[in-house]
């Protein structure tokens, strides 16, 4: 808790702006949401024919996860990219359903007799809305801005993955560095922010509802509820059964290679099975595995000395290895051999640019950085490992801070031109695919990412076959081949349960 | 004098082709109440929705004064004509007075001439505009109801007033006593009234004149006292429908 506040007091400038962009993204996308809903949903009202296919469109759209819609929206011109508009977008589409929905409701609920009364009384069409079909349906209409603008307040949190700012930063940011304490200082402003602007439309509501005796009050408070215990019930509901291993792997494409590849090797040895790939993290992983709720992942040796153990960097790579080994022996843990590739951050620009302007290493990027443009994961700008030394050591001079966004969207925003330099990972198949150049570290400045499974001493003791399967995959994967496999996974989409078997059965041949 | 309204061979069916109006006709002088009388379903609210254009007929012509309702603009037509409904379908999001006030409102009066009529009016049903004005419609009773339903009709002055089973949703003693604010009011105001009833017994507490519809045509019309002598089988019928008050 002191920390949190700690952290609030360091941070506070970056705090407000943070708030002021989240609050400022919700309130542009409602506004505009019901701009575009409630006209919508008066039209489709009078036309029943059209009302149905709507609000089917509208709840499809709803179902697509945010961040595979800002996926989809990256290489649309005008509204796609990286950046505030972009989220704009999936903000009001997300925004639209419940608006139109409720404008439909609320005007459909209207008594007959008061229509006709209107009507009798020589009301033109547009008086008859005006003066009595929209003042009725007007609670209706507010309860659906409210909840347009409460999932928009958590949607939010989402745009920071597209680099649109906002709360959603610190919540990435804490994810990244497995640090709680920055999670939380995201995660509690949003959820205020989300209570106090369900309060305030309630109230609204509710003024606007003094002449009726509908409450929906508790609605909105409601399904928030059940979604955070829904959250909760899920990850414990996450128990299993015995006499089996569990697999875990982060939420990215390689570790879901590494986490088959982990699995399958346990299963041609006569294990069972069971996956818990696609975790958010190298918290949630570190967490699991501490916990019991996974007994083996892939992790890399940089990755667990500065994110997990908090260790200042080295640049030595058996010695982190060794430290790194050590630090999980303290707290059951067993770091079992590197895998044999080096999954340290790779400094990428385009293809063409770096053939028409000879760029070679990182020192030539420095020198071209005044008039740059560079984009950046959480995870690395913010690490003391990442750009903040990288920046020291090279010597770069950017015009602007680095846009902060979600590593996987990186690759295309530097592909597409809207960035001029990307840290991304030095085995991702989308560097081949995407004919993106990784420089050389000419000062040594990264330190060893060396990819290796951590299990849990109990669980190796236990099934004595686990730790004999995994050693044979010990210096047999180079950073060729975990391309290769990435390539094959990001940029031509086999299936990476095939991939992984395959790679498994050339090994044996080798 | 040529009528206020009148209805020449008529014509009119529902959308499914059971013939509602045949070959009605009926002329309505200035400044009267006609009560039309029938069984449900006898075509007496069709009549009504002709006079005000929510509905056109067939064949034959509406003519409110002395224009046919096609060659009216509808809402202009409507703004001229009271409409009691029997539901009265108050504006529940608008207060008492803002509801007497609508039409006066969509014809932009002065707010000082709004003001003063709605004075006037809620005093003239009864209902003091200094204790109603502000009051919300779930709050009255069905018969305070009824009577700004009647008060928000007359707004704006005009010359018809139209009323659809008024007073058939009230118990019996307010009823009665709304017969008598209706007869009150009328000998003050002079409207010409069409009001819509199946009771007979209401016709002839408040009618001048009482048509009898039968099966879409007119069977009769006349003063009550004529009506009350009629000897014809199908005004007899509706006649001998009121109940007999039994002697002590």
């Amino acid at each position: 808790m002191s920390a949190l506040l700690h952290f609030w007091s360091t941070h506070r400038g970056e705090l407000a702006t943070l708030v002021g962009q989240h609050v400022l993204l919700v309130a542009a996308s409602t506004l505009v949401a019901v701009a575009i809903g409630v006209p919508l949903g008066i039209f489709a009202a009078r036309r029943p024919r059209l009302a149905s296919p709507l609000t089917t469109i509208a709840n499809v759209v709803q179902t697509v996860p945010s961040l595979a819609m800002f996926g989809f929206l990256l290489p649309v011109p005008l509204v796609g990219g990286v950046g505030a508009r972009a989220a704009l977008v999936v903000l009001i589409l997300y925004g639209l359903l419940p608006i139109v929905r409720t404008t439909i409701a609320g005007l459909r609920g209207i008594d007959p007799v008061v229509r006709e009364a209107g009507v009798a009384m020589g009301m033109t069409d547009g008086e008859l809305l005006r003066r009595v079909a929209l003042p009725l349906a007007l609670p209706s209409i507010i309860a659906g801005v409210r909840v347009a603008a409460v999932v928009g307040v958590g949607s939010a949190t989402i745009a920071a993955a597209i680099g649109a700012g906002g709360l959603g930063e610190y919540i990435y940011r804490g994810l990244s560095m497995v640090d709680t304490t920055v999670i939380f200082a995201g995660a509690i402003p949003a959820a205020l922010l989300a209570l106090i602007v369900d309060g305030a439309l309630l109230w609204t509501e509710r003024q606007l509802t003094t002449r009726r005796r509908v409450r929906r009050s508790a609605a909105a408070i409601a399904a928030a509820v059940a979604l955070v215990v829904a959250t909760a019930v899920s990850g414990v509901a996450a128990r299993r059964s015995r006499d089996v291993i569990v697999v875990g792997s982060k939420n990215f494409t390689e570790q879901l290679v590494l986490g088959e590849l982990v699995a399958q090797s346990l299963e041609r040895n006569g294990f069972t099975v069971d996956r818990r790939l696609n975790l958010g993290g190298t918290l949630i992983c570190e967490r699991a595995l501490l916990t019991g709720d996974i007994d083996v992942y892939v992790e890399y040796t940089g990755t667990a000395l500065t994110a997990v153990f908090h260790q200042p960097i080295a640049n030595d790579s058996s010695q982190v290895f060794d430290t790194v080994r050590e630090l999980y022996a303290r707290t059951g843990r067993t770091l079992l051999p590197p895998l044999g590739f080096n999954n340290t951050f790779a400094i990428l620009v385009r293809g063409d640019e770096a053939r028409a302007r000879g760029l070679k290493t990182i020192d030539d990027a420095a020198r071209e950085s005044p008039h740059w443009r560079a984009g950046f994961g959480y995870e690395f700008a913010e690490r003391p490992d990442g750009f903040p030394g990288l920046a020291r050591t090279y010597g770069f001079r950017f015009p602007g801070p680095p846009r902060v966004m979600d590593l996987t969207l990186s690759y295309r925003a530097l592909a597409s031109g809207q960035v001029d330099m990307i840290a991304g990972d030095a085995t991702a198949g989308l560097i081949k695919g995407l004919d993106l150049v990784q420089l050389v570290d000419n000062r040594h400045y990264f330190p060893p990412y060396d990819a290796a499974p951590v299990a849990r001493a109990e669980t190796l003791l236990r099934y004595p076959g686990m730790r004999t399967a995994l050693d044979r995959l010990a210096g047999r994967v180079s950073a060729d081949d975990m391309r290769a496999m990435n390539y094959a996974a990001d940029v031509e989409h086999h299936d990476i349960t095939r991939i992984a078997a395959s790679f498994l059965d050339q090994l044996r041949l080798r | 004098m040529t009528p206020a309204i009148a209805f020449r061979d008529v014509s009119f069916s529902r959308p499914g082709g059971r013939v509602v109006l045949d070959r009605f006709s009926i002329a309505i002088e200035q400044g009267i109440v006609l009560a039309l009388v029938g069984r449900s379903g006898a075509g007496k609210t069709t009549i009504l929705k002709l006079i005000n254009r929510l509905l056109l007929p067939d064949a034959g012509s509406v003519v409110v004064e002395a224009r046919d309702t096609r060659e009216w603009n509808p809402i202009e037509l409507r703004r001229r004509v009271g409409f009691v409904l029997q539901d009265v379908g108050l504006f529940p999001h608008m207060t008492v007075g803002k509801n007497v006030a609508v039409v006066p409102e969509l014809e932009h009066w002065p707010e000082a001439r709004v003001t003063a009529r709605l004075a006037e009016l809620l005093d003239l049903v009864g209902l003091p505009a200094s204790q109603f004005a502000s009051r919300w419609p779930d709050e009255l009773s069905g018969g305070q109801r009824q009577r700004v339903g009647v008060a928000r009709a007359l707004a704006a002055d005009p010359p018809v007033l139209l009323m659809d089973e008024p007073f058939g949703a009230l118990d019996p003693l307010t009823r009665s006593e709304l017969h008598g604010e209706f007869r009150r009011i009328q000998a003050r105001v002079r409207k010409t009234v069409i009001i819509v009833t199946h009771d007979m017994g209401e016709a002839f507490a408040l009618a001048d004149r009482i048509g009898v519809l039968e099966e879409g045509r007119l069977a009769a019309c006349d003063a009550p006292a004529a009506i009350a002598a009629s000897t014809d089988p199908r005004v007899r019928r509706l006649l001998d429908a009121l109940p007999a008050i039994p002697r002590p």
